[in-house]
Parts: C-alpha cells; structure tokens; sequence
C-alpha cells in the first residue's frame, strides 16, 4: 500500500476511534455528562491518541530506517567479486542498484549481477511496504482496542490528554535545542575526519588554499592544499566592503524615518525597505554579477583601473544593500527604545533636532546598535549565493577590493555540490569551514543578542 | 515685586489685557482673582490646547512675574504639566497637539511663525517630572547646554561655566571627584539637582518646573526646595506640583487648574487660607484630588 | 530671539544667537544625509527592479517560425504501419529538416543546409511528434505548424544581437539573417506568448526551458516546511509563553531559538546532508529533504512571531477563562490562541516567503542537478525556483539571462504577494486592547 494511502486510513481510523470512544463514554455514563469526570470528547480525544500515536511512531522508524535496511540486506547477497570492491566503489554499484530500482539511468553498464541484485532490493521492498500496512494497521486497530476497553467512569481522561499534548509542547519546544545539537555534531565530527587528514594547524594558519587535485591517490602530486587564512581574509573583506555600506546607510536611514519623515513618507518607504529586505539572495546574487560587477569594471576601466570582473567590491556593494534593510530595521527598533524623556530633556536645553540625535539619542542607542551591527556582520559572514554568483573561486590572498577573492561559504558550496564521495578530505573540508563559520556567526551573536538584551532591559 | 490685591484689575497700560478679562468675566467659568501683575516676564492670553479633538486647556489668561515662584496646583488631568509645556513650547514634540491664543515671553509671542524654538528654549528651560540626565558623564551633562549653544570659547571657561552650575544647584561638593563618572549612577534626588544644573548653565530667564520631586524621598525634596527659593532671586520659575504642601513652601502665587479652566489664581497665602472659588476650597481642604 | 531691541550686547541670547546660522546649516546637512541614505537605499531598489524587469520581460515572448509540413507517409517510412510504437520512431528531425529545405531551395551546400537547420529550435521535432501521435488522421495531410525558433534566432528578433558585428563575433550568421528577414518579409515568422516557460521542465535549449518543475519542486518543499513548521513553532511558542516555568532549561532554549535564527542558511544545509542524507540515507535532490532543512531554518522565526502574538494577548481573558473553571490547557486553546492566531499566520507567511527564496541550504542537499522531468510527488529528484534561478544565471547563452530574469520577477511576484497578504491580515485583525 502507498504511504499516502496509508496515512488516509489511519486517518479515518482516528476520526472513528474518536466517535466511537464518546460514544462508549456516553453510554457508560447513562448518556449524563455529570457521570463522567471530563467531557465524553475527551474520551474521544483519549481513544483517538491510542489510536494514531503508536502507529504513526512505529511509520516513522519504518521509513526511517527502511531503505538502510534493505540496502544492507542486499549488499550481503551481492556476488563476493563486487563485495570485495574498495568501499567508495562499493557505493557506487549499490548507488546505480538504486537507480536501477528506479528506473533512472544507470551511470555504467547493467551486468545480470547487479539485475538481480536490483530484483532482490524490489523484492524486499515489496515485503516491507506490505508488513508495514499490516503492523501499521494492526497497531492502529489495537490501541482503539485497548482504549475501548480502558474507558470507564472515573477516567481521568482530560488530564491524560492534556498530557499528552503537554509532551507534543515540550518536545515541539526542544527541537530548537536539537537542531543546534544536531548542528554541532554533524559538523563537528566531519571536521574532525578533516582534522585526522590534515593537521589543524595547516588549516587554520596555511596560506594557499587549493584542493582540486586531492581527489584520486594515484595522481601525482594529488595532494591539496587546505591552508584556509586567504578564504577567511577574503571573507573578511567583503563583508568589511558590505558593512562599510550598510552600515551608515542603514543608520542614517533608520534615524530618518524615526525622527524626520513624515507619517506619510514613513508608511510608503518602510514597505519598500521590507521589500528590499525580502528578495531572495539568489536575485542580488544575479544583480551583482549581472550589472553591478560589469559596472564597476567599466568605470574601472575608465580611470584606468585594473578591475577583476569578479571583485570583491561589486559583491561586497550588493551584500551591503541587501544588509541595509537589517541595519536600519534594528537601529529603529533601539533608537525607538530611548526614552521620550531623554530627548525631551534635550529638547527643553535648546539643542536643535541634530543635536539631540547625535549627541543624546545615539550615545544612549549605542550598546543597542552595537548590537545590531554585530548581527549584520554575522549575517554578511554567512551569506552565501551573493558571493557564490559574484565573488571567485580563486583563493587569492589580498586587501585590494578590486581583485577577486574567495570565501568560507564559496568554496563550501564548491566542494560541496556535485557528486563527491562523503571520505575525501576535499569533501570533509568544506565541514570545517562550516565548523569555522558556524562558531564565529555563533560568537558573534551570543554577544549580540546578550548586548541587545541588556539594552532593552536598561530601559524597559 | 508688586500685586494687585483687587479682585477687578483698574486699566493697565495694555489694552488687550482688559479686554480678555472682560471676556474672562462674562464667561461662566471665569477665573477667580488677579490674573496679571504689572511687568511680567510672560503673559498668556486665551490659551487653548487641543490633543487631536480633545480640549485640554481652555482660555487660560495668566501672567507669570519677574522673579516670582508661580505654582500650579490641581487635581491630576486638570491640565496644569500641558500648559506649563505650553511656555517652552515643549508640546511641538507631539504631533497631534496644537496649540491657540497668546504667549509673550517680554512681549514677543512665542508662538510666532517665524519665532524660532532653539533660542527660546535657552531662555525658557525645563526640568522634568522624572529626573532624565543623558547618558554621560556628570561633567558632560552640565556642559551639553553650554557647548551646543556655544556660549564658551575654551574648556577653561566651560570649566567654570560646569563649576558655577553645579554649586548653585548645590551639588558641587557632593560631585566633584567624580566629575567623569556617568550621570545615571547619582541617587534620584542628585540626578534631578544635575538637570537642574544642566539647565542653569544654558543661563535661562525662566526655569519650568514640572512636578520636580514626584520621584524623589522627603529629604531629597527638601534639598530641591530649598534650591528653588534660592534661584527665585536669578530667576522666574513656573512649578507645577500635586502637593499643596509644596506649593504653600515655595511659591509667591498660586494657580489652581481644573478640568482644563485655570479656576483661580492668587497669593499663595491668600489661595490656602481663604480661598474665593468652590472649587478651589474643595480641593484644599481635600475633599477631592 | 529675533527681538534685537530685547537683547543686551554680551549676553547669553546673543551668543545663542551668533551660533544659530551655524547650527542650523548642520541641522540641515544632517537631514540632507538622512535623506540621502533613504534615497540610496530606494535607488538600489528601483535599479534592481528597473535591469531584471528591462532585461526579463522579453522572455514571456518567443518567436515562432511557421512551417508548412507534408506528413507524408512515404517520408516518414511508415509503410502502413501505424501503431504508435512505429510512429512514436519516425525521424521527425528530418521532415522539418526537409521541410526547411522546400523552402530555401537554393541552399545546396553542407555547411550552409547547417546553418539552415539551426534557425528552428530542436523542440520543433519533438513538437511534430507529439502532434502525431496525439492525431494520427494528420498524415497524408500537409499542416501549418508553428514551431519554436531557435534561442539564437529569437535573440536577433528581440533585437538583443547587434547585425553591425563582423560575422565571426556573432552568434547569428548573415545567412541566417538574411533567411529570417526573408521569413519575417512573409510573415512566417512572429512573437507569441511563451506558454513553454510556464509549462516545460528545465532544458539545455533555452526555448524549450521552463520554470514548471523548478515551480512544483517549490511548492512540493513549502508544503512540507508548512506542514511541519507551523504546528511545531506555534506549539513551542506555547509552551514558551504559556506553561514554560523559568528554569535554566527554558533559558537555555530561548537563547537557543534566537541564536538559530541568526545561524547563516548554509550551516543547516549541512546539517541536512549529514544527517536526513548520510544518516538517514534518503535520497539527495528530493523535495521532502528540502522541506525537512527549511523547516529547521524557518521554526525559530515562527516561534518568535508566535510568541509576540500570544504576548499581545492580554492576561485579562487568561484569568477571566482561569476564573470560571477552565483548564490552563483549555485556556490556551479555546481563548488565547485564537485571538493569536492571526499574528501567528502572519509569522508563518513570512516564514514561508523566507523559505521560498532561500537556496544556499538546498545546493547542500543537492536539489541542484539538472532535471528535465516535472516533480510528481514529494519524492521525486526536484530544484526549487530559486536554485533554477542559480543554474539558469551560470548558462552563457544571452537567452537564459532573459529567461533568469523572468524567472526572478516570477518568484518575486510570488514572495511579494506573499508579504503583502502577511500585512492585510495583519491590518484586519489588528486589535487594540
């Protein structure tokens, strides 16, 4: 049966154990609510959870695990000639047994071992879909059952539910903490795999970055090098050239709107900004390479100026405008934190309207700001399609915004897409950058968010 | 300085100034007592406030003298901290007020068009109910007025400027090894001693007081007032407070607001004893407020 | 003031006054500045719109070259035989080959027939087939056929290709050029609406490309990023706000949601492909993976939208429900939440909205390859729009630059409908308490 199916039938099954726990709960009762200890639909709810949640768990593991499974299975029925294959190779046969299964088209050719190989994995997929309806169903069909039975006057039946919603709450709550658990880990131990192939300090103090070659051992010469200081300086310039951008526009046009616009004014520009701040990275990334880079080569060229037509100002300059919206949205909101008293008490000293932004209200916002800026800057860091589209993949090692250079996230995105082996340390690498990144954008706004918080509190 | 003790003022030099009282007189409200004093330093005339279509100060006439302490007293929402606002025109802050009538600070309207805010504030400062030193240093604080306006040329004479301020709002020897320290790290009595100081050193006429020690402890406030019976001698001083007591210390006259209508105004010992409205009485002997 | 009379030399006003010019001018500057950056920023904004629009708008056209095809049997070895096997095999290619030579006879040499064949798109064969196979009564019979021009052909028409150019720096050759003005003298050639660009799959054929998978691919992970997000960022918004005790462990949370919030995109791309991809082994490039990353990426925004919503609830209703007797739980849903559940669907859409542009996540889990076929289900090998946008904008081809842009300004139609029904139904229901 298709999962789909499935999962309508469990549906239904749910709604009836619904129905027919109030009813049980109902008749028990003598058909008088004030019999019962909850309501006759908690009983419904109560028979219903019994109902679905047992099935639905043992689904999820299923499929989960279903394909690992059977994947394994079928590799231990694999002639001795292929199973002796070195492992990366190994993959690739059960990859194209995969397609095979498929249908898609299959990278060598098909040899009757692995047609039978691929027969034998339909087989058992066949069998598995098969027992899951039945354990799946029959699961469903006994926790009506056994709720059925349970129902009896002085249930607690709303508590047992609220329970259980209770439990979907927390555990809704938590998946924030596994996700960075999550993140952690996967990156961690793929870094270090990374860290086992090439020391750590190569990586982070070596100057030449180039890991092209290192994919096939029997290459000469095929060790790359990961020495990461030009991707993290190239990393480092542009989003200086982005904040040396968004920066003062994001402010001054933070404090424009909040303190000079008109009501008017303010209700056309703000949806404009948002909408500045709601296009896709992927369209500035295009607008960079596209008319912006050209651009600043042209007048680069004009003034005689060698410019690389991948600079790392033309991507710095886009990332800028798309930080702007960011900038000028949380100086507004600390700017509108500061007190009216404060300004008042400016305002009755006889300082004109300047006066009192420069000199009060900013030194007062500034611990707010600060903050804001640091989460900008985190953000430029971790931004990826803008320099994927408009910085190079050359990993040049300068201060000069008008050569190319490369980023953390560029070349993650390099080593990373296509088909690659998941042990080679080209594919490893691109983990430790994001290791890299992951800690500095996670210093920088642990700080961030602990200054803003205190901001806010000073004046709440 | 010179009252009119009659309750019906004799023709004084400016016309317009009977007349408006003729018009105050047949009004049913009309404000009880003497509403002008010869040479004020401001006189306001038909004042009228509105928030949006709400009337929060209607027809108010009253003229503040020269080196007087003028207390406004009045149960709370009756109008007197928006007409105070209205004499450094601290209300252009908010968008939706707007005000009508006259005020002359020495016979210039300060509503004027063309009458500019920035200088009139220098003349007319204002110290605020909760005590709102920027986020600076002490120093800093007291020098902000002096330095934005430009009234000194070196940091030898801001110096002074800081030192004169500071002692004469009696706060020098509590604050002068630490003059670099931030502003908000002072006690609440202190803080409100450093707006006053921060005010005094732009070198204003008039100084508004807006319920200056409605946050501060009893000694706090006793330090305050004794500081605002100093400045009368410098300085005009408009107060507004939610406690008679107060205004009976430190005031000279008394204005007693209700519902927006300045009721009656008078010699503060005359308003506390033997007050002329109903409303006036009601409210000092307590029986609302 | 301005009062000169008034004035004593010497006095405060006065050197209040000297400086007021001064003042005022960097009063004036600094506005000047504040406008200034809002104008940037606008600018920016209406530069961008003005080169994807101007550079876009052409692709919802496409030129067509009218063909006039003899579906003759003999031509097409059909023999009689007309099962669908044998018709789905015939050399479509050649009759418009053969058709394109009828009607430039004097093209006799191998180079040139080229040449010749290149001005009509590959898709004109598989155009034919399809009409065949779906109408087989059509052979023995001679046909009016519109048929795509090629993307090289359609950029000379749309005027993007500069007939000035020596012949070698141009991607049109003068016969070429000489054989569509001819074709244009008689009006076999004309711009229609691009109805491809809507329908078809991804292809290396720039007029045979279209952004219907990319599309589906989209809407296929969305589905399943609202699916999931949703209930779970409402969910732990209410336990948050609502039932949450202060512990350390519900600090530890917070800081946990707000930190995720601000961790770059890329990083739970490669969270998915560690763990849904090497872990789980699912298969890569398939919209259910996609959804699962965005979904991660997308809860924290919606916890935070969701728990302003339930904050602005105010506690007055909590305790009135409280007071007759209710459950907390019960208070929760039945009073609190719906009155927060418009500030909820607003967070959700711009979750969504953020969801729909994101692409970095999704290079990670491989929804990058080039997929011709249009996604049925969930499980299907899909791209999503934007990385359609990231593929298309790598081509050479003048042609798909146009084509990018249009599929920008598609998927910008959509993120801006997105966020302006987020503010209608923020406008509807807002309430003041």
């Amino acid at each position: 049966m298709h999962l789909p199916t499935l999962l309508f039938i469990l549906a239904l099954l749910c709604v009836f154990s619904f129905w027919i726990g109030k009813r049980r709960a109902l008749i028990i009762a003598d058909g008088k609510h004030c019999n019962l200890h909850s309501l006759p639909g908690y009983y419904g709810y109560y028979a219903s959870l019994w109902c679905a949640i047992p099935a639905l768990v043992v689904l999820v593991f299923w499929t989960g695990f279903e394909s690992s499974i059977i994947t394994t299975l079928v590799s231990r029925e694999l002639p001795v000639a292929l199973q002796s294959l070195p492992s990366d190779r190994l993959n690739l046969v059960i990859n194209d047994i995969q397609n095979l299964v498929s249908g898609n088209i299959v990278s060598g050719e098909i040899d009757p071992a692995m047609r039978a190989a691929a027969d034998h994995y339909q087989h058992l997929q066949q069998i598995s879909q098969a027992a899951l309806t039945v354990v799946v169903l029959a699961l469903a069909v006994l926790g009506l059952l056994l709720a059925y039975r349970q129902i009896h006057q002085a249930q607690r039946a709303r508590n047992w539910v609220e329970r259980v919603i209770m439990f979907f709450l927390i555990s809704s709550s938590s998946i924030a903490v596994f996700t960075t658990i999550g993140i952690v880990l996967s990156v961690l131990f793929e870094a270090i795999r990374f860290f086992q192939a090439v020391p750590i300090s190569d990586f982070l103090l070596g100057l030449k970055w180039s890991p092209q070659m290192a994919i096939r051992e029997d290459q000469v010469g095929s060790s790359g090098v990961f020495g990461a200081i030009p991707l993290f300086a190239g990393t480092m310039l542009i989003s200086f050239i982005a904040m040396l951008v968004a920066a003062p526009i994001g402010l001054m046009a933070a404090i424009y709107l909040s303190e000079y616009a008109s009501k008017k004014m303010r209700n056309i520009t703000k949806p404009l900004l948002e909408i500045l701040a709601g296009i896709p990275t992927v369209v500035y990334g295009f607008f960079a390479a596209l008319a912006v880079a050209p651009f600043i080569r042209d007048s680069g060229e004009w003034i005689g100026l060698d410019v690389s037509s991948e600079s790392a100002l033309a991507a710095g300059l886009v990332m800028g405008v798309m930080i702007i919206p960011f900038v000028s949205s949380l100086s507004d909101d600390v700017i509108n934190a500061v007190p009216q008293a404060m300004r008042d008490g400016s305002y009755a000293l006889g300082a004109t309207h300047s006066e009192t932004i420069r000199q009060v209200i900013i030194p007062a916002a500034l611990p707010g700001i600060v903050g804001g800026m640091l989460l900008a800057v985190s953000r430029a860091i971790g931004e990826t399609m803008i320099v994927v589209m408009a910085a190079g993949l050359s990993a040049n090692l300068t201060a000069n915004p008008l050569q190319a250079v490369t980023t953390v996230t560029v070349q993650m995105v390099t080593l990373l897409v296509g088909d690659q082996e998941f042990d080679s340390p080209k594919t490893l690498a691109a983990f430790a950058l994001g290791l890299m990144l992951f800690v500095t954008t996670l210093v920088l706004n642990v700080i961030a968010l602990y200054v803003v918080r205190k901001y806010r509190e000073q004046y709440e | 300085m010179q009252f009119n003790t009659q309750v019906v003022s004799p023709v004084t030099p400016l016309m317009v100034c009977t007349d408006i009282e003729l018009i105050a007189a047949h009004d049913n409200r009309k404000t009880v007592g003497k509403i002008s004093v010869t040479n004020p330093r401001m006189r306001c005339r038909n004042v009228n406030v509105f928030y949006g279509d709400k009337q929060a100060i209607n027809r108010v006439n009253l003229d503040i003298g020269r080196h007087e302490v003028i207390a406004m007293i009045g149960p709370s929402g009756c109008g007197k901290s928006t007409f105070l606002r209205c004499l450094n025109r601290m209300n252009d802050t908010i968008d939706s007020c707007r005000v009508t009538g006259e005020i002359l600070l020495d016979d210039q309207d300060i509503y004027d068009k063309k009458l500019d805010v920035v200088p009139l504030r220098a003349q007319v400062g204002m110290v605020f109910q909760k005590p709102n030193p920027f986020p600076k240093s002490i120093y800093e604080n007291v020098a902000y007025g002096p330095r934005i306006h430009g009234l000194v040329s070196s940091k030898s004479d801001l110096d002074v400027v800081v030192e004169s301020s500071l002692c004469r709002a009696g706060l020098w020897d509590e604050v002068k090894d630490r003059l670099d320290q931030p502003g908000t790290g002072l006690s609440g009595g202190q803080q409100q001693r450093l707006c006053i100081a921060r005010t005094i050193a732009v070198g204003p006429e008039v100084i508004l007081m807006d319920e200056p020690c409605s946050a501060l402890d009893p000694i706090a406030t006793a330090k305050i007032e004794g500081l605002i019976d100093e400045l009368r001698e410098e300085y005009t001083i408009a107060i507004v407070t939610h406690s008679m007591q107060q205004a009976a210390r430190v005031s000279q006259r008394t204005a007693y607001f209700h519902l927006g209508d300045l009721i009656e105004v008078g010699e503060t010992n005359q308003i506390f004893t033997n007050p002329q409205h109903k409303l006036t009485e009601d409210y000092i002997t307590g029986r609302f407020g | 003031m301005n009062n000169g009379a008034k004035i004593k030399p010497g006095s405060t006003m006065e050197r209040v006054n000297a400086n007021l010019a001064k003042r005022y001018a960097k009063e004036r500057r600094f506005r000047r500045m504040g406008l200034a950056a809002i104008v940037i920023s606008l600018m920016f904004l209406g530069l961008l719109f003005g080169s994807i629009i101007s550079k876009g708008y052409g692709a919802f056209w496409q030129t067509y070259i009218q063909l006039e095809i003899h579906f003759e049997p003999e031509d097409m070895d059909l023999h009689g035989n007309r099962s669908l096997e044998v018709l789905s095999a015939v050399d479509y290619g050649g009759l418009v080959k053969r058709t394109l030579r009828e009607m430039f006879p004097k093209v006799k040499k191998r180079k040139e027939k080229r040449k010749l064949y290149g001005v009509v798109s590959n898709g004109a064969a598989f155009q034919l087939r399809e009409m065949v196979m779906n109408h087989p009564d059509l052979i023995g019979r001679t046909v009016q056929v519109w048929v795509p021009a090629d993307d090289d052909v359609d950029m000379l028409i749309k005027g993007h290709i500069d007939r000035h150019k020596p012949e070698s720096e141009r991607r049109v050759k003068d016969q070429q050029i000489a054989w569509v003005d001819e074709l244009q003298r008689v009006g076999k050639i004309e711009k229609r609406f691009n109805t491809t660009f809507f329908t078809a799959g991804d292809s290396r054929e720039p007029e045979l490309a279209g952004i219907h998978g990319a599309l589906m691919g989209s809407i296929f992970t969305l589905l399943i990023t609202l699916g999931l997000s949703f209930p779970m960022g409402v969910a732990a918004a209410i336990y948050l706000e609502e039932f949450a005790p202060t512990n350390r462990f519900t600090d530890f949370i917070e800081i946990n949601i707000n930190n995720l919030a601000a961790v770059p995109s890329i990083v739970f791309g490669l969270l998915g492909l560690a763990v849904f991809i090497n872990f789980f082994g699912l298969p890569r490039s398939i919209p259910l993976v996609g959804g699962l990353v965005l979904t991660l990426m997308t809860l924290p925004t919606i916890i935070i939208a969701s728990r302003a919503a339930l904050k602005s609830v105010p506690p007055s209703i909590r305790e009135a429900a409280l007071g007759i007797g209710a459950s907390r739980m019960q208070t929760v849903f039945h009073h609190v939440l719906p009155q927060a559940l418009p500030g909820m669907l607003t967070g959700a859409i711009i979750g969504m909205a953020q969801a729909l542009g994101e692409t970095a996540p999704l290079l990670m889990i491989g929804m990058v390859a080039f997929i011709v076929d249009i996604p049925a289900n969930m499980m299907d090998p899909a791209t999503a729009l934007p990385v359609q946008i990231y593929l298309w904008a790598d081509s050479p081809e003048r042609a798909f630059m146009e084509r990018t842009s249009a599929a920008i300004m598609v998927l910008l139609a959509f993120l801006i409908s997105m966020n302006m029904l987020a503010v209608l139904l923020r406008k509807k229901f807002e309430k003041r308490w």
